[in-house]
């Protein structure tokens, strides 16, 4: 197995609340190879955005990783401080957020926060800096007369766009994409996701892509993680999971996007809504809405079990059958 | 620049409307003070001084309500106030002139420091938040903002210039010196705006402290923040360029509805340290029923204030982008 | 001050105002301290005969005595007891200090809430209108109103207090009625079919409760401050006891030249602590209407 680019271990994150600690990631391992694209799926709530951010290193003040190893590139994150830490961001490791508009400085142009960036890892030579500029605005095909333009002056899709292209200032080795195309139209979504799948083939860096759109994601994701409640609730290749998903809520979420192809079949969406993640329910968490649920379920926490090719947290799918304790 | 032009027109709108009530309180208010005030010159005054008022006043004018109106508009924008009560015959104008440039100094200087560094301070308690430095003092300030101006006049008088008599506490300058740019008289007009300066200082920095640090915390919870953490910028320029550079927009339109506060606190702490600014007239002007140059000075300190909040405005246009282009 | 209320609304919008406010104030610290200090100066108001009986304003005793076991704070210029004029000028700063919030409050919630709810050319008007009047600088305004009139009344004071405080109030509360006026429980209040004033009253306004009472804590501040100053200045009732009057009579007999600190710095500091309480808790208030601006509390490790 080559090198890991990216190997999470066991990760939890906590939030310091009014009510209390929260566990909002709970025992997340991933592993991702150089030029792995991988897909995280799940609803608002669910911790996703919030390993994203944990992975980044990139929590607030009110959220701290609480176990688990961060291992990029041979490096544990979780250990490393900030001045260690800021060597390492947008050389090797870049983030795209969900709205541009909102993660664009508003008051400063494009081209002065490609500036910031390209000047805080030693580029200072002017010319270089304008080149750079340019040929990055170039690859998603943005005119670098924009440089000089503010977030506002953009359109949505030319924002996101720009913020990719910031992204690959450094030509990273991991970009970590948080619903950048959550804020578009359904057809810009899909162009967006074409150009990010082109320019990650063209210059080789590992995705991890988070949204709430699984059918989207799974055209062009390797991998593909469905997290609930904190957890991951399966895990594997992308033609695995999306074509025989086997936890409930899975195949929930596919059920719910209906086909254009396909036949006419009723929607059904998941009823219920997430656990509340201050005081998460005994067993499993998703016990309370899934379909096929069973006594048991609701007794002991659940592990991830191996089924082949993939890794589900189902008792269902546990090995050996289900006993009753 | 349409933004601008809009702020411009606000100024001239409000203006008008100060003017207004300068013209219609002493005509419209009930009770008719200007009947009450006649009755109170009479005891008092005679000859040429008396007929000045009357005439400022309009007492025995026939004309139209209206016609007075456009009258006293039109004195107005020559800076004609007509003639001092307490200092017959010298004209308003002339007094208030003569006031002014104190005033400015003292008030205009200690003003823009206050906010320059309540600001700062601000930005730093946001940007250390929950750290040591937040716990202390936002609680401070508050506290601060509280203080009564005049009061913590008297206090510094008491500590700094009567327990120990370090400091001079009264009047801008030592009697007897001969104004003029030369280093005796300068020397003594900053001994004396020492602690009137400092007065201002700590009862209006508190304000700034807190709009600023309130408009820090909430833009410290943007995404374009997060992004600049991403991007492995220096602390220090995540602080100013990406925060505070847009905090600052609130902030500006805090000092805007702020400003006229700390100038009347300005007006007392003149007042305590017989500092001959126009704030210090203004209450004498009071104290002697000097009507017409009470009128003027009310409009004076309007006007300057409409002026501050009008450089808010352009500072604002000047950092904000949003402003500059807007679709 | 940014108005935004989205954490503290429950979806329902049905709120008993006061249950969560309580609770949340028991909570934040710098709230109970404004709370104990106002209390101890509400007592005072309420039974002043009782600590300090007599009349204050008689000159009864020796002139200008220090501190002592007879005299707390030592007596004025004119042989009163500071202490006693202290306590019996608790009732009329509060006096003033309530009234005038409460009806600039009351202002501030119609015009403010009423720019929101109408929108349109009335908002604008109305919006406009509160500006000019939020930048006219106040002190100035107030002391050539009170000039005018040679009988110096309470009322003068609390209605010159009132016209000038509504502006920023309303600024606020119309601010944040915007914000809220989107919610899906006003919506479903409209399409049940309820009157626009009940929407206004009985769904909306409880949920603005926290920033309106913060409102009206942000104008007793002003009012304490502003009437004081105007007192300290002769523009009050010279002949009456109260804090701000008491030091026009310190200043006038250049109490602290002449070693009479205390008739300068007691009253000064009562107004300095009532004020503070009134900052204190309209911070509080703030935060409470504002749940991002609440101490944040750091996770370690």
């Amino acid at each position: 197995m080559a090198d890991l680019l990216l190997d999470v271990r066991g990760l939890s994150v906590e939030y310091a609340t009014a009510r209390g600690r929260v566990l909002a990631v709970d025992d997340v391992s991933l592993a991702l190879e150089p030029g792995e694209f991988l897909g995280i799926v799940g609803e608002s709530g669910c911790g996703k955005s919030t390993l994203l951010f944990a992975i980044a290193r990139l929590l607030g003040p009110t959220a701290a990783i609480t176990a688990g190893q961060v291992y990029f590139k041979g490096q544990d994150l979780a250990q490393l401080a900030d001045r260690q830490l800021a060597g390492l961001r947008w050389r090797d490791l870049s983030v795209v957020m969900q709205s541009a508009m909102n993660a664009l400085n508003p008051v400063t142009t494009i081209g002065a926060q490609f500036r910031d960036a390209l000047r805080a890892h030693g580029v200072r030579d002017g010319k270089e800096i304008a080149s750079r500029s340019r040929e990055v605005l170039g690859r998603v095909g943005i005119d670098p007369v924009h440089l000089r333009s503010y977030a506002h002056q953009l359109s949505g899709g030319m924002r996101q766009r720009a913020m990719i292209a910031m992204a690959l200032l450094f030509n990273p080795d991991l970009v970590i994409m948080d619903e950048p195309t959550s804020a578009l139209d359904v057809v810009a979504q899909r162009s967006l996701m074409a150009q990010i799948k082109g320019l990650q083939q063209e210059y080789g860096f590992a995705v991890v892509f988070v949204t709430h759109d699984m059918s989207l994601v799974s055209h062009y994701s390797d991998r593909l993680m469905v997290m609930y409640g904190g957890q991951i609730a399966e895990e594997g290749p992308t033609r695995t999971v999306f074509d025989t998903p086997r936890h409930p809520y899975s195949i929930g979420l596919l059920e719910a996007f209906p086909s254009i192809r396909g036949p006419r079949v009723r929607l059904t969406g998941i009823p219920g809504s997430p656990p509340d993640l201050a005081d998460p329910p005994p067993g499993c968490r998703f016990a309370p809405r899934c379909p096929s649920v069973m006594a048991v379920c609701t007794q002991r926490p659940i592990e991830l079990y191996d089924v082949p090719g993939a890794q589900v947290r189902c008792l269902l799918h546990a090995p050996g059958g289900v006993a009753d304790d | 620049m349409k933004f601008v032009l809009r702020r411009l027109g606000f100024f001239l709108l409000t203006l008008w409307a100060a003017l207004t009530i300068n013209f219609a309180i002493p005509r419209l208010l009930p009770g008719s003070p200007i009947t009450s005030l006649m009755a109170r010159y009479h005891g008092r005054l005679q000859g040429a001084p008396l007929k000045a008022v009357e005439a400022e006043l309009g007492v025995d004018n026939h004309d139209s309500l209206l016609t007075q109106y456009l009258t006293y508009l039109k004195n107005c924008a020559r800076f004609d106030f007509g003639k001092s009560v307490q200092y017959f015959p010298e004209s308003v104008s002339h007094q208030v002139g003569s006031a002014l440039p104190w005033t400015l100094g003292l008030v205009g200087v200690t003003t823009v420091l206050a906010f320059v560094l309540g600001t700062g301070i601000g930005a730093v308690s946001a940007w250390r938040r929950g750290g040591r430095l937040d716990a202390v003092l936002p609680p401070v300030f508050v506290v601060a903002t509280g203080l009564p101006y005049f009061w913590v006049a008297m206090m510094l008088i008491l500590v700094f210039a009567v327990a120990h008599p370090w400091l001079p506490t009264a009047f801008g300058s030592d009697e007897g010196l001969t104004a003029g740019f030369n280093a005796d008289f300068i020397s003594s007009v900053l001994q004396h705006a020492i602690l009137p300066s400092v007065t201002i200082l700590i009862s209006s920095i508190g304000v700034w402290v807190l709009i600023m640090r309130n408009s820090m915390v909430t833009t410290l919870a943007e995404d374009y923040v997060r992004m600049a953490r991403a991007k492995g910028l220096p602390g220090r320029r995540i602080m100013w360029d990406y925060a505070a550079r847009n905090a600052m927009l609130p902030s500006l339109t805090g000092f805007a509805i702020c400003i006229g506060g700390v100038v009347s606190g300005a007006v007392l702490v003149e007042y305590v340290f017989a500092y001959p600014g126009v704030g210090y007239m203004l209450v004498q002007a009071v104290e002697n029923e000097d009507f017409p140059m009470m009128q003027a000075l009310f409009l004076l300190i309007t006007v300057a204030v409409l002026l501050a909040v009008l450089l808010a405005d352009i500072a604002t246009a000047v950092l904000d982008p949003h402003t500059r282009t807007a679709r | 001050m940014t108005a935004t209320l989205d954490a503290a609304v429950p979806l329902t919008g049905r709120r008993i105002p006061g249950s969560s406010v309580a609770r949340a104030m028991a909570g934040n610290r710098k709230a109970l301290a404004g709370l104990l200090i106002l209390v101890f100066f509400v007592v005072l108001a309420a039974v002043p005969d009782w600590i300090a009986p007599g009349d204050p304003a008689a000159s009864r005793y020796g002139r200008s005595l220090g501190a002592s076991a007879h005299h707390l704070f030592g007596t004025t210029g004119f042989g009163q007891d500071v202490a006693a004029q202290v306590v019996h000028g608790t009732r009329p700063i509060l006096l003033i200090a309530v009234l005038s919030g409460v009806f600039a409050t009351l202002l501030s919630v119609l015009i403010g809430v009423s720019a929101a709810y109408l929108g349109g050319l009335w908002d604008d008007l109305l919006s406009l209108f509160t500006d000019v009047i939020l930048v006219i600088p106040v002190l100035p305004l107030v002391v050539v109103i009170a000039g005018y009139f040679a009988h110096r009344s309470l009322t003068v004071m609390i209605a010159a207090l009132v016209v000038t405080g509504w502006s920023y109030g309303a600024r606020q509360l119309r601010a944040q009625a915007l914000s809220l006026r989107g919610r899906d429980f006003l919506e479903a209040a409209r399409v049940r079919g309820e009157r626009r004033s009940y929407i206004i009253v009985v769904e909306l306004l409880p949920n603005m409760t926290s920033l309106i009472i913060a409102n009206f804590m942000n104008v007793a501040l002003y009012s304490v401050l502003t009437a004081s100053g105007l007192e300290f200045i002769g523009l009050g009732d010279t002949s009456s006891v109260d804090w701000g009057t008491m030091l026009y009579w310190a200043q006038n007999q250049a109490a602290l030249q002449t070693d009479q600190y205390l008739w300068a710095a007691v009253p000064g500091l009562c107004i300095a602590l009532l004020s503070t309480s009134f900052a204190l808790l309209n911070n509080a208030f703030d935060e409470i209407s504002n749940p991002a601006l609440r101490p944040v509390r750091r996770l370690r490790g």
